[in-house]
């Protein structure tokens, strides 16, 4: 057990104890930046002017109009910009842009004194453009060959035709699969004010403030000492809040430094979904070899993500969806071709998983494809591929605790009772001709850290009051995730004090500097090794002042739950409030800035080789689903998962997220049915009354979750695992589960193929292929995939670049 | 008229000057109370559910969660409402609050405030008792439907849902159960610029004569999406959901008579399953929340071609009594629509009632087709009327949504049906499949749908044998 692992006695930590806001939320007192308009006097609104098409040359804007809208009070355009325009770090997302590049960009935006005024404003804002051909769709792009950003290659092991020409089962296929709308339910929202002497201060729902205060530095032509940045909390962000509000923040900001006057951008549902970026769709082509055992020999794929109109995060996506190929699954020879398409889209970006999801289920709809083909049932065919001791993955690493994978499996098998309901299963599909179930189990393994080594950093700022009472604050961003009731709990251990002792303040860019996203699952792996570290120096030097007061050896004493004593637990102690005052006035610095690097990473993005995680989160879920033959509508009858989260920080908001992120990922797979017209590029599911969330409806009936025991990581803060992205791909053992139910309104051994997300109409028309014995879509043989020949992805586009 | 006013949280706020357009989503927000969220505007993920005392069926008043973000707040002119800041404090939090709170029910907490006030509604619910759970019951009682216009992006609901199912039944002196036995607030008559709420219906209809124009409001599930997202800035709106002329419910042996301003909520309670297609229909239509507002005056009244009422009560041949200030007149439902959002009624004509002859088909079925089970929008919507003889179909009606500009009925099917044996209707299925102009869209495909239309009248027989 690592000194950073290690929890001391009393810890905080490993309690189940409810979210630190949970007061706060259920009493409607929680506070999120748009609920401070109300709070901030004078505020402006802003609105954008949002051209309908998807590819123009912007040839004239003409603002005159919108100035005569009563309460319209200016039209920022991009001669106001005094910086870079530009919303991102790559100089390809002009956030004023002259060239309208997908349905729904926005080319100026309108401030009014009220919401309304600047609507009407919008609306008499007059742009002249010039229609261009646009690419709407991933194939088209494909076909025009409209790429962007780096073709990165993944290759391990013997050469891939070799190894196929040697396997005794080839198949090939294609498989295109959609994107997901993120739905926070708290859409993007930014307040900006201007302090003294021309200081922004922007309030901003982002997972970045770091990079928001560095995009409103640069647009404003100011050194980032010039812009606080701070998020009170978000209403959800799922990665849809890494890169996306930043140019809204700077839209803000500009406003603010024009009139002023304090600015409000919050945009309403239909300009959050047609402005802002969603999960990546991808089209996958692949062959793969098996034995005859089933084994996988070999694997020759090319993935092509729809980037949409600028790269945003797509490239490290990109990577993560190679590095997640293998999922849970050694695969000797590989060859995985990666780029992106430049399509006439929002540009795509971050989401809860950040590729890796995309990646495992091309491989998990490989093994569903070919299972009946290869005579194997699902469950044996996974399980037959499982990585074991001593095996790395196909970038190079060290798959380190494989016989977690192993040993969750079994437990879903046992806690399942997974061959009895697999019998009963069958007894029930037999003897039902219109309503078919399906069970099937799945594995997850997920790589922890950004795959780039620079962001694995963190920081954090811990104060110590006079009367004992403790505020920390660190660089992680709060979104629902738990992370600042897990941030309490550490430092309330390390603190040895009760958890009421301290206190979290909101974050801000001016506390900490220089953070990275609150993303890759590592705000609770990096924030808590940085507030431990704050802690543990306050402590070192009270410490010394207690060891005075105590007559013990500094080395022996010991802070538990409020109270400071030797070695002894019997003998004399100190109220933890006493030290702290004790300590003040012997002049001990009361406070510490504490600091965090995840220890023995490497990646080389070029070559796509190295050990770019600290470790991998293992999880294994089990899914029944029940097929309506008439209609194709289903529903999830029971879920049992195990999932490995090392040592729980806090169990309650484990199984939160747990749960949560696999009812996110059945959305993503099964309903979240995400639509673009290809003939104009406009989003079609613009609203939540087109664009279906999970709801109740899709809760499984009967839920069963455990977290994996015996499951300590060396390797992290107190013992625990990363836990915000890995269970949403648990989801795919409903995938797999509704397509065994369509398989089985065919004869014995159908292979089906089933379109992502499968949704009621999806399963339908599954289900009809089923029935006509058409089986999958799957060749015997095949030819390779397209093998493109672009540069890999460069080490310095990544540098300033994020990673969920 | 004394000027508008609304009572929240027990204190009572001027309504002066408000624009008509105003939702009291934001006049809430802009009055300092921002718990309730505004997280679509059109009424689908219910963040900005707030109680409103409205007059109940079994209680002289009942809490009734609504969407904040669809009701324009003068309409609320009188009433009281109560939101998630006025249940309880951080300090002392209501019940529901309290199990949300500790089993995780919140995670981001955006969503929070308006689950808050849904689920506080069903834990006021006069008639909730314990009994033996089902997969949407608890064994307090607790009925998930009522969660079901309540979208959550983090937790998988399962917390929420054990939220719901721990809570016990109200305390005696709980303030707001006790606030159900006293009488709602009355109707309070508006007629402020742009907004008015008639006293009865001749004043109604004399306000439609001269505002020929007016957009006519009963629970604003329609039109506050207009506003919201469309921009729609009506110059009057007439809200008439409180006129007593509409708000009939009657049963005899020739005709079912539902008053247009009767909430969808009430029609199930009150009609106490005298007409078993809606009984069908009711719990698939939108959510709680929508229930609790919309009614079928409203969803005939708006001549949606995807509005799910219209093929039920096709399939019911059912009529519709339109009233002017010239006289009343019948309209088979049938003869109603004219075209996509058009119908026969004038301006100036309100939808009064809904008429069902007696007797009803003996055996009813109704399919909707769509990709969510709670709350989701029909790709197609079959409702299905039969009566059968001795194993033989004697008459046959059809209603369907969602395959042409207006809701039809399937005439050619209902003929092919006649004289079939029940339940070996494949060749009905195929005539079906051809009914309609099935199009492509986000929702389905014109192939799906068309498919669709055949495996419903499939799945109605085989699910429906006579006795």
């Amino acid at each position: 057990m690592s000194a950073l692992s290690e929890r001391p006695l009393g810890a905080v930590v490993g309690a189940a104890v409810p979210h630190e806001a949970a007061a706060l939320h259920v009493t409607g007192r929680a506070l999120y930046t748009d609920d401070l308009v109300g709070r901030t006097k004078g505020v402006l609104h802003a609105w954008p002017v949002q051209v309908l098409a998807a590819h123009a040359r912007v040839t004239a804007v003409r603002t005159d109009a919108a100035t005569d809208v009563p309460g319209v009070v200016r039209v920022l355009t991009a001669a106001d910009v005094p910086g870079v325009n530009d919303a991102g770090v790559k100089h390809d997302e002009p956030l004023f842009p002259d060239e309208v590049m997908f349905f729904g960009h926005a080319v100026a935006w309108v401030l009014g004194e009220t919401l309304e005024a600047a609507r009407l404003g919008a609306v008499a804002v007059e742009v002249d453009v010039e229609e261009l051909p646009a690419v709407v769709t991933v194939r088209d792009a494909v076909a025009a060959e409209s790429f962007q950003g780096g073709q990165p290659t993944l290759l391990r092991g013997p050469d891939v035709e070799e190894a196929l020409a040697g396997s005794a089962h080839v198949f090939s296929g294609e498989f295109e699969f959609a994107g997901q709308e993120h739905f926070y339910l708290e859409t993007h929202c930014a307040l900006a004010q201007v302090d003294e002497d021309g200081q922004v201060f922007v309030q901003s729902s982002t997972q970045h403030p770091t990079e928001t205060q560095e995009i409103v530095a640069h647009v404003l032509g100011l050194a980032s000492s010039e812009v606080t940045v701070q998020c009170l909390r978000m209403g959800g962000g799922f990665g849809g809040k890494e890169m996306q509000p930043h140019g809204l923040a700077a839209i803000a900001a500009l406003g603010a430094r024009l009139t002023g006057r304090p600015v409000r951008l919050r945009l309403n549902r239909a300009q959050d979904i047609t402005m802002t970026g969603k999960r990546h769709g991808f089209l996958a082509q692949w062959r793969v070899g098996f034995d005859d055992d089933g084994r996988l020999t070999a694997l020759d794929a090319t993935l092509t993500s729809d980037g949409g109109w600028s790269l945003d995060l797509s490239e490290p996506v990109l990577a993560r969806a190679l590095c997640h190929i293998d999922n849970a699954y050694w695969i000797p020879a590989v060859r995985v071709n990666g780029r992106i398409a430049r399509t006439n889209k929002t540009s795509q970006t971050a989401f809860r998983g950040f590729g890796g999801p995309q990646g495992m289920l091309v491989i998990e709809d490989v093994l569903g494809r070919c299972a009946p083909t290869l005579g194997f049932t699902a469950e044996e065919l996974r399980r037959r591929n499982f990585y074991a001791a001593g095996q790395d993955t196909p970038y190079g690493q060290p798959v380190r605790h494989a016989d977690r994978l192993a040993t969750a499996w079994q437990q879903v098998l046992d806690s399942s009772d997974f061959s009895a309901r697999t019998a009963s299963v069958e007894a029930f599909n037999a003897s039902s001709a219109h309503v078919k179930r399906g069970l099937a189990i799945t594995p997850v393994k997920f790589g922890i850290s950004f795959n780039f080594t620079a962001f694995n950093q963190g920081g954090a700022l811990v104060h110590v009051y006079k009367d004992g009472s403790v505020l920390i604050t660190h660089g992680g961003t709060e979104m629902g995730q738990g992370l600042h009731t897990k941030m309490l709990q550490v430092a309330a251990t390390a603190l040895g004090v009760p958890l009421s002792r301290v206190r979290l303040a909101p974050t801000r860019t001016d506390k900490v500097p220089n953070t990275s996203a609150t993303a890759a699952s590592s705000g609770a792996d990096l924030n808590g090794g940085a507030v431990k570290n704050a802690c543990e120096q306050i402590l070192g030097r009270l410490a010394q002042v207690a060891a005075e007061e105590l007559h013990v050896p500094a080395a022996d004493v010991r802070f538990v739950d409020g109270r400071v004593r030797g070695l002894d637990a019997d003998g004399p102690s100190l109220p933890w409030e006493d030290v702290v005052r004790l300590a003040y006035f012997s002049r001990v610095q009361l406070w510490a800035a504490g600091f965090y690097r995840t220890e023995g990473l490497h990646w080389d993005s070029a070559a796509m080789r190295g050990e770019p995680f600290k470790y991998f989160a293992y999880g294994v879920a089990a899914a029944e689903v029940e097929v309506d033959g008439f209609t194709g509508a289903y529903r999830v009858r029971r879920v049992d998962i195990v999932h490995d989260v090392g040592d729980s920080l806090s169990p309650l908001v484990d199984l939160g997220q747990v749960e949560g992120g696999f009812v996110q990922g059945v959305g993503w797979l099964t309903l979240e049915d995400l639509r673009w017209d290809e003939r104009t590029g406009k989003i079609t599911t613009s609203s939540a009354s087109t664009y279906k969330l999970p709801s109740f409806s899709e809760m499984p009936e009967d839920f069963r979750v455990s977290l994996l025991d015996a499951a300590h990581e060396d390797g992290a803060v107190y013992g625990a695992k990363a836990v915000g992205e890995p269970p949403l791909m648990l989801a795919f053992s409903v995938r797999e589960a509704l397509r065994q139910a369509a398989a089985a309104f065919g004869p014995a051994g159908t292979s089906v193929d089933l379109a992502s997300p499968a949704t009621p109409e999806a399963v339908f028309w599954a289900v009809e292929a089923a029935r006509a014995a058409e089986g999958a879509h799957v060749r015997d043989g095949g030819s390779a995939p397209p093998q493109p020949q672009g540069p890999p992805i460069r080490p310095e586009s990544e540098r300033v670049l994020g990673q969920a | 008229m004394p000027s508008p006013s609304l009572t929240v949280n027990g204190r009572t706020v001027p309504l002066d000057g408000v624009p008509a357009h105003t939702t009291a989503l934001d006049w809430l927000r802009e009055s300092g109370l921002v718990g309730a969220k505004e997280g679509c505007a059109e009424g689908e993920c219910g963040a900005c559910s707030v109680l409103v005392a409205r007059p109940g069926t079994t209680t002289p008043t009942r809490w009734t969660a609504l969407n904040a973000c669809l009701v324009p707040v003068l309409a609320l002119d009188g009433q009281e409402v109560v939101t998630a800041e006025g249940l309880g404090t951080p300090d002392d939090l209501h019940p529901v609050q309290h199990e949300m709170a500790v089993r995780g029910g919140s995670q981001c907490g955006y969503c929070t405030p308006g689950f808050v006030c849904s689920m506080a509604a069903e834990f006021y619910r006069p008639d909730r008792a314990p009994g033996e759970p089902t997969p949407e019951h608890g064994a307090n009682g607790f009925d998930l439907h009522a969660l079901s216009g309540n979208l959550c992006r983090c937790t998988g609901y399962r917390p929420i849902r054990d939220a719901a199912y721990a809570l016990a039944a109200p305390d005696a002196d709980d303030a707001l159960a006790g606030r159900q036995t006293r009488p709602a607030p009355a109707a309070t008559p508006t007629d402020v610029p742009g907004f008015a709420r008639p006293a009865d219906l001749p004043a109604a209809l004399a306000l439609l004569a001269e505002h020929p124009d007016a957009v006519v409001v009963a629970g604003s599930t329609d039109h506050g999406v207009e506003v919201n997202l469309r921009g729609l800035r009506a110059r009057q709106v007439v809200a008439i959901d409180r006129l007593p002329e509409l708000h009939g419910v009657s049963v005899t042996d020739e005709v079912v008579e539902i008053g247009a301003a009767v909430t969808l909520s009430e029609v199930a309670a009150r009609l106490d399953g005298a007409v078993p297609l809606l009984d069908l229909l009711l719990p698939q239509f939108a959510s709680v929340l929508i229930r609790n507002g919309a009614t079928l005056g409203g969803n005939l009244g708006t001549g949606s071609p995807i509005g799910d009422a219209a093929p039920v009560l096709l399939a019911l041949d059912a009529s519709l009594v339109l009233v002017s200030a010239a006289g009343e007149r019948e309209v088979a439902l049938a003869d109603y629509f004219t075209g996509y959002r058009r119908s026969v009624r004038t301006a100036g004509e309100l939808i009064r009632a809904v008429r069902i002859p007696q007797p009803q088909p003996g055996l009813v079925g109704f399919t909707k087709i769509a990709k969510r089970r709670f709350d989701d929008i029909s790709s197609v919507a079959v409702a299905v009327g039969v009566d059968v003889v001795d194993g033989e179909v004697t008459r046959a009606t059809i209603g369907l949504g969602g395959v042409a500009a207006t809701p039809i009925r399937a005439r050619a099917t209902e003929e092919a049906l006649v004289g079939a044996r029940w339940p070996d209707v494949a060749a009905a299925a195929d005539v079906l499949a051809g009914e309609g102009t099935p199009l492509d869209d986000h929702r389905a495909s014109a192939a799906y749908r068309r498919a669709m239309l055949r495996q419903s009248l499939l799945k109605i027989a085989a699910a429906e044998v006579p006795a």
